[in-house]
């Protein structure tokens, strides 16, 4: 907790990342909205309603404003505190090396669940959408789904940090281990979206836990090495 | 004599290049030991396997009778390390740095704020103890790295080239708290390139070299002339490979 609140403290302080990923998730809600808006004029014109549309949008314009935006975040993670040779400095201190990868799960997140948050806003401003009312089914899609997004990018954002081309590296190493989590949380906040109810979400979600404590595990078990010479 | 740091047959790889090459070295309670070497002699490599940075390929290490790769957050406790990185946080000031540190060595928090206002006076900061550390010089962010490393009050103090970029006040500080510590029976090993400021405070000196300690000598023993003579045929040595 400490190494979190250390972190989340001096971003707060600077702003640096959360400001660039706050825009950077705004403008990707912005950009869709303009490109779909005319097939949204069209559906609105024709049914006096968008929403049927927009149901089917919104999962993948959330979670690729979601995954991208936190890209920028967790490929600083680890980053900064190598750049200036903290990562040494906090390794010098009695506790486990994991205590630091928890660290920046627990930051990362916090960030993430913003940055979310924001977006969701922007996104139900710019789509005229209503999402709110559902949101206590897509609570647990975008918890799970956050959740596992964070732990493998923290775990790949420390394994990148030392290469020399690292912020071509963590995408590529990223996203073919995210895809579990992208498909069934796009796919469950779909469902969620088109009315679907709790149980027919359950076996995404079903994945999404299991592939959090899968990675989670593996994570703790690894970082000690990723982070040792 | 009780020793505080014990080294057998340490030797450390980094692919086929062998860094540390069946090291030994003893060290006793409250002694200051020097260690000089030239570049790529595996100085840096002994102090980060010391301070627990960098694990061992083989050998065994103990550290106030915790075994270091069985023991390594039982050995973090006790050691502090001070080197050319300074370790701090740029955008934080440099009480929230050290209440970070202090927080992060589990240091009493009733008496971390008066511990660290005591540091701060040691080192000369206290006047600004509320400024952000990038807007400190080199010297000054050396002097709070000191402050760092001493603030959990470690029983060793590993030391890894620290006059580096230091200006001559806080060089003078260094030196300052480094005789107060050893007056206290701290423990400080130091590796430098300097040997008169390397030599200065010493109780003993070693001379690493090929990953060995080739040279050992109590500060009784010799002068910084031979010294110096010892220092150089060790380094044409190496010239001469």
């Amino acid at each position: 907790m400490i190494i979190a609140k250390k972190d989340l403290h001096t971003e707060f302080r600077t702003k640096q990342m959360i400001n660039s990923m706050l825009i950077f998730a705004i403008i990707v809600v912005v950009i869709f909205n303009f490109a779909f808006s005319e097939l949204l004029q069209d559906q609105s014109n024709a049914t006096n309603n968008a929403d049927g549309l927009v149901n089917y949008l919104a999962p993948g314009i959330l979670w690729i404003a979601f995954i991208f935006t936190g890209m920028l975040g967790l490929s600083r993670s680890f980053i900064s505190e190598k750049d200036r040779n903290c990562l040494e400095g906090i390794m010098l201190c009695p506790m486990s090396r994991n205590a630091i990868y928890l660290g920046k799960v627990i930051s990362n997140l916090v960030l993430m669940f913003i940055v979310e948050i924001v977006t969701l806003f922007v996104f139900a401003i710019f789509f005229n959408y209503n999402l709110f009312d559902k949101i206590l089914l897509l609570l647990p899609v975008f918890i799970l789904g956050t959740f596992g997004f964070i732990i493998v990018g923290s775990l790949l954002s420390a394994i990148s940090m030392s290469a020399r081309n690292r912020e071509v590296l963590l995408p590529l190493l990223l996203f073919p281990i995210l895809i579990p989590v992208i498909i069934s949380a796009v796919v469950a906040t779909g469902i969620i979206l088109q009315d679907g109810s709790f149980s027919e979400i359950l076996d995404n979600l079903r994945l999404l836990g299991a592939y959090d404590i899968i990675f989670f595990v593996i994570g703790l078990l690894t970082f000690e090495y990723v982070v040792e010479d | 004599m009780n020793e505080i740091l014990t080294i057998n047959n340490l030797s450390k790889q980094f692919g086929k290049k062998r860094v540390l090459n069946d090291l030994k070295l003893h060290v006793p309670r409250g002694e200051f030991l020097t260690i000089f070497g030239p570049n790529g002699a595996g100085k840096t490599t002994l102090i980060k396997i010391i301070s627990t940075l960098s694990r061992p390929s083989s050998g065994e290490i103990t550290i106030a009778d915790y075994d270091l790769t069985e023991e390594p957050e039982n050995i973090r406790k006790l050691t502090g390390v001070i080197s050319h990185n300074v370790y701090l946080y740029d955008e934080l000031t440099a009480k929230e740095n050290l209440k970070f540190y202090g927080q992060m060595y589990s240091y009493p928090s009733d008496k971390l704020d008066k511990r660290i206002l005591s540091l701060l006076n040691e080192i000369g900061l206290q006047y600004r103890m509320n400024d952000r550390v990038g807007t400190f010089s080199r010297g000054m962010k050396q002097r709070l790295s000191i402050a760092r490393a001493i603030l959990h009050e470690p029983q060793l103090l590993l030391l890894d080239e620290p006059y580096t970029g230091l200006d001559q006040h806080a060089a003078q500080i260094l030196n300052r708290i480094l005789k107060h510590l050893h007056n206290g029976k701290r423990t400080i090993i130091m590796t430098t390139h300097n040997i008169e400021l390397g030599f200065n405070l010493c109780d003993r000196v070693a001379i690493l070299n090929h990953g060995q300690i080739t040279y050992e000598k109590t500060r009784k023993q010799i002068n910084v002339s031979k010294l110096k003579k010892a220092y150089m045929s060790e380094v044409e040595g190496i010239l001469h490979d």
